[in-house]
This record gives structure tokens, sequence and C-alpha cells, in this order.
């Protein structure tokens, strides 16, 4: 019997993450800062046609794309002469499971069917549990999620409860934990005492599962419109939407449509913190995770992330928490789609954006994700009053994440706050440096963080001189 | 109900990490607390009380211990009360859309 305390669990960490997921990523790894991720990718994900039959079997992707016409038309009147373009929503709450995460585990299940693995585990307090379930059934395969549900009080957030509802009725076996990152620990125990697969969200395989979200954008836009996409908006958590999404659109040509990110800003709550977790109404699609997934995507529970969002992203923006449910309430009664909230994060930035693009453009919020008791701004507020959060009608500017929820008096106080690229990327750069010395960056690292930032190689010299110079 | 018997779907608690014994990198509330555990299952005793130790059988078949807290555990969540601040939005975005008010 091996020592299961944390200390030596944690220690065990790359032998037990090895065996569960059968990826050599030693491999790719250049011995430096980089590592060849186009390579990881290109060698252990599944090729698109593969990717369409394996989602074909269990019945994930091929969603419908609709045309809101009745918030393009509130936009167009809120927009100047010749403004407001027609915006087009990916209605992924059609998926098995309900959102688009049934992408993601579609492939790691097939992954881990045809690898001889009994059953498969993913540490997730969101869709992706009831996706791995729900696709763990399909392929007759075990499934175990581990969640952080509750605060130390016992005060479980309304959304997550509904996750640990759905998980349990697709059959798997939910282990809910308090708030705190140790949730690892118990994920490694798990996965060292089951030989289950590590259905992580960030392995190659979770990735190129989206890949197909992006592809069938680019085709419904054609055949709706006749023409590419000009913009697809984005939620932003971890960075795998993005990733994979962005992919994609450039397999099926769409190099000119700019990929917007969207997270709900709760700047200020500490995601680690038992006070802060039932202070925020998003447990998803926030900068909470946007933020260090952005900057530091290796912090994941895979030793390389196949989510490189800052690779990606043309632009950052976020909204408020108000304005999603504003939006949220806005897409039932105008369009008669009740969905959401989280996954509205995006729609909510596209109605602000669309309004600055040409009336001839497109814009896409790539999905909508399925609603339920919990799941709902109802619960959602119910909850956060309970919780001693002010809920009112106002400017949306006067939103304190944790303190205040403010939902607009108008739509055209609905608006996005851009942030600046080369600040994340500068801090990216922090990140990857660690405390090392730049004196021992080779060509292929510079090489490297010039792909992951997006930067000229000189550029990147310069800004790496800059942060040593400032140590 | 604070007695269940074998067969019955049962909730398990327990203690993973005491307060003071958390990891390092949280923050200062988080580590004055313990990190807690809840499970569901089949109960694999033939009878047991509410607050003793007993072994459950998961939905994915495996044997877990620990400390029964509930019989037939109920979902928490519903649907809420309906929000004053949400429910006249319809309404209003209609409004603005026939053109009854300039926004």
């Amino acid at each position: 019997m091996s020592n299961t305390s944390y200390q030596a669990v944690i220690a065990r960490k790359p032998e037990i993450i090895r065996k569960a997921t059968n990826i050599d990523y030693a491999a790719f790894e250049s011995g430096g800062i980089g590592f060849d991720y186009e390579r990881m990718m290109s060698q252990v994900a599944y090729s698109l046609d593969k990717i369409h039959q394996i989602q074909k079997e269990t019945g994930v992707g091929n969603t419908p794309l609709l045309e809101l016409k009745n918030i393009t038309a509130l936009a167009r009147q809120l927009a100047g002469p010749g403004k407001g373009a027609r915006i087009f929503i990916k209605d992924e709450a059609c998926n098995p499971s309900g959102s688009f995460k049934a992408r993601r585990a579609s492939v790691s299940v097939y992954h881990a069917k045809q690898h001889g693995y009994k059953g498969v585990v993913a540490a997730t307090s969101g869709n992706f549990g009831a996706a791995i379930a729900s696709q763990a059934a399909m392929r007759g395969l075990k499934s175990i999620i581990v969640q952080e549900v509750y605060d130390s009080r016992g005060i479980g957030q309304p959304e997550i409860l509904e996750k640990t509802r759905a998980c349990e009725a697709y059959g798997a076996e939910v282990i809910q934990l308090t708030v705190g990152p140790e949730l690892f620990y118990q994920f490694l125990l798990v996965l060292e005492q089951t030989g289950y697969f590590n259905a992580s969200l960030y392995t190659p395989f979770s990735i190129c599962g989206i890949e197909t979200l992006g592809t069938e954008i680019a085709e419904q836009v054609l055949a709706a419109t006749g023409r590419k996409p000009d913009a697809v908006v984005v939620t932003h958590a971890g960075g795998g939407n993005v990733t994979g999404t962005a992919r994609g659109l450039q397999r099926a040509g769409c190099d000119n449509t700019q990929i917007i990110a969207a997270s709900v800003d709760l700047k200020g709550l500490h995601m680690a913190s038992d006070i802060d977790f039932n202070r925020k109404s998003f447990t998803t699609g926030h900068t909470g995770f946007g933020m260090p997934f952005a900057t530091s995507p290796d912090r994941a529970d895979v030793p390389r992330n196949a989510a490189r969002p800052l690779r990606y992203m043309d632009r950052y923006v976020t909204i408020t928490q108000g304005e999603v449910f504003y939006v949220t309430e806005m897409l039932a009664v105008l369009e008669g789609l009740e969905r959401g909230p989280a996954g509205n994060t995006s729609l909510t930035a596209a109605f602000a954006l669309a309004q600055h693009m040409g009336r001839d453009e497109v814009i896409v919020v790539q999905e909508t994700e399925y609603t339920g008791a919990g799941k709902h701004p109802s619960p959602q507020l119910t909850f956060a009053k309970k919780n001693g959060i002010e809920v009112r009608r106002g400017n949306p500017l006067e939103n304190v994440p944790g303190k205040a929820i403010i939902i607009p008096e108008c739509p055209g106080q609905i608006n996005i706050k851009d942030i600046k690229l080369d600040s994340v990327r500068q801090s990216y750069l922090r990140n990857a440096l660690g405390s090392i010395d730049i004196r021992v960056l080779r060509p292929q690292d510079i090489e490297f963080l010039a792909a992951e930032t997006r930067l000229e190689a000189a550029s990147v010299e310069r800004k790496v001189s800059e942060i040593q110079a400032g140590r | 109900m604070s007695q269940a018997q074998k067969g019955d779907w049962v909730q398990i608690y327990q203690i993973i990490l005491p307060a003071g014994k958390r990891a390092p990198q949280v923050p200062a509330e988080t580590a004055s607390v313990p990190l807690e555990m809840w499970v569901k299952g089949f109960l694999e005793e033939e009878q047991a009380q509410v607050g003793t130790d007993v072994t459950i059988c998961s939905l994915a078949g495996r044997l877990l211990r620990g400390r029964l807290i509930a019989k037939n555990p109920h979902y928490e969540v519903n649907y809420g009360f309906p929000q004053p601040e949400l429910l006249t939005i319809g309404a209003e975005l209609k409004a603005i859309l026939e053109g009854n008010i300039d926004e």
C-alpha cells in the first residue's frame, strides 16, 4: 500500500499523470522553456476526419447555427448609421450533455476506451463533468468526477450542485469537496487507485474535439450568408474553447476571422478563497480562470497544456455578471431560447461588439449551454442575495465583483471592456521566464515564446531583457 | 431517518485535510478550515446509524469508507425566487424594438 498523504501523492504526480494520460509529454520537450506544440497536436490528437467519425458515433456536434434576428434588430437600433452586424449563435446546448463540452469529452472517452482503460476521471465543477459522464455512459466506461462544491459552511454553489446531479444522472460517481486547490490531490489519488484515464480538459484529445466547432461555424456561416464569419466570440476560461475553436476556423480557411475571447470580470475575487467562493454567480467563463490560463497555461493537470489561448485570441474583452444575466433574459424573451447563463458571456460581448461592425458583417457567438434548476438567473440571483450580494438595476459601471451585481437599466448600457493584450503577453513572458537566467535562453526558446505571444522574435528578446533588467 | 439499511442510497463524509494541514498556497481563510469530502452510494452494511462509519458502493462500483451523514439526500437546487430585477426586461426590450421608446 503506497503512502496516501498529501505530500507523497503530490510527489508521485508525474508518474500518476503519465500512466493516466498515456501521453509521453517528454517526447515534445526541447529541454528549455519551450516545447513543440504543433508536433504534440499533430502526433497525439486525431485527424479531423477521425474526430468527425468519433463524434458522430455518440451524437456530438452538428448543432444548429441560429440567426438572432430580434437581438440583431435591437443592436441595430442602438448602433450608429450603417452599423450592426448580423448576430448568429451556435446552439451547442443541443449536444447530448447540453454543452460544447461534449466535443471535448467525446475524443478523450473514445481514446480511453481504445486503450483499454476501464473508466475516466475528470476534475471539474462545470459542464465538462456531465459531458464526460454522458460520453462514458455511451461507450460503457465508468466515470468519476471530482468537484469543488461547498464552502466551509457546507453551502454549495447552485450551478455546481446542478452539475453534481447531472453527473450522477449519467451514472458518474461524484466526489464533492470544499474549496481549495488540494482537489488535485484527491484527483491524483483517484487516478492512482483506479487506474482510470485522466480525461483532462487540457490534453490534445480535449482540444482537438473542439476543432469541429470551428469548422462547422465556417461551413454554416458560409451557407447562411455567403461569407466567412468576420468575428467569432468565445467565452474564455481555461483556454480550450478559444484554442480549439480558432484552430478549427483556421483549418476551414477563416484566416481573417477575428477571434474575440470574452470573460466575466471577477477581478478581486480569489479562486481558492473559502469566503469568495460563494460571492460569485459565475463558476466559469470568468477572469479568475481566464487570466491565469492565458498568462500561465501550463498550470493545468497535465505537464503541457494543449490549450494555448494567447496564440489564438485577437482581442480579449470582459463584461459583468449583471450584463450577462440581462442578456440571458434578452435571449429568452426576444429569441425564445432559454440558455445559460454562463454560456451567454460571449453573447453579451457580441451584442456590444456587433454595434461597432458593419451591417453586412457577421459575428458568431460560438456556444450556448443548457439551463436548469440552479443553473439559471433566478436561482443564481436568489443565491447571491442570500449571500449578501447587492442585486439591483443600474449602470453596469457600478458593478463590484463579490459585492454588487448590477442589472443594466437599458440595453445601451451593455459594454465591453478591452483587456490590453500587450499586458497579458508581458505577464505571460514573466511567468514563462520564472526565475531563470535569460542567458540560458536558446533560439528555439525565443521562437517558442514568439509563437506563444504572437510577437516578433526581436520584440520577445527586447521584452525578455527588460524583464531581466527589472528583477 | 437516522437509520439506513443495506442498499439504501446514502451520503458519506470525510475530512481529507484538517485545518492547519492545507496546501501552503491557500489563502488564510481557506487554511483555517478543513478540506471536506462528500460522496454518495449504496450502503454496504446490513444496518447503520447516521453518524457512524460505513462503507458504500459508489456509482462507479468503488467501495468507499466515511461517516454516514444522510439517507436518500435531497437535491438542493431549485429555481429560487422570480427576480423583480429581471421580470420587466422582456417588456422593456419589446417596447424598444417596436419603436415606442427611443434608446
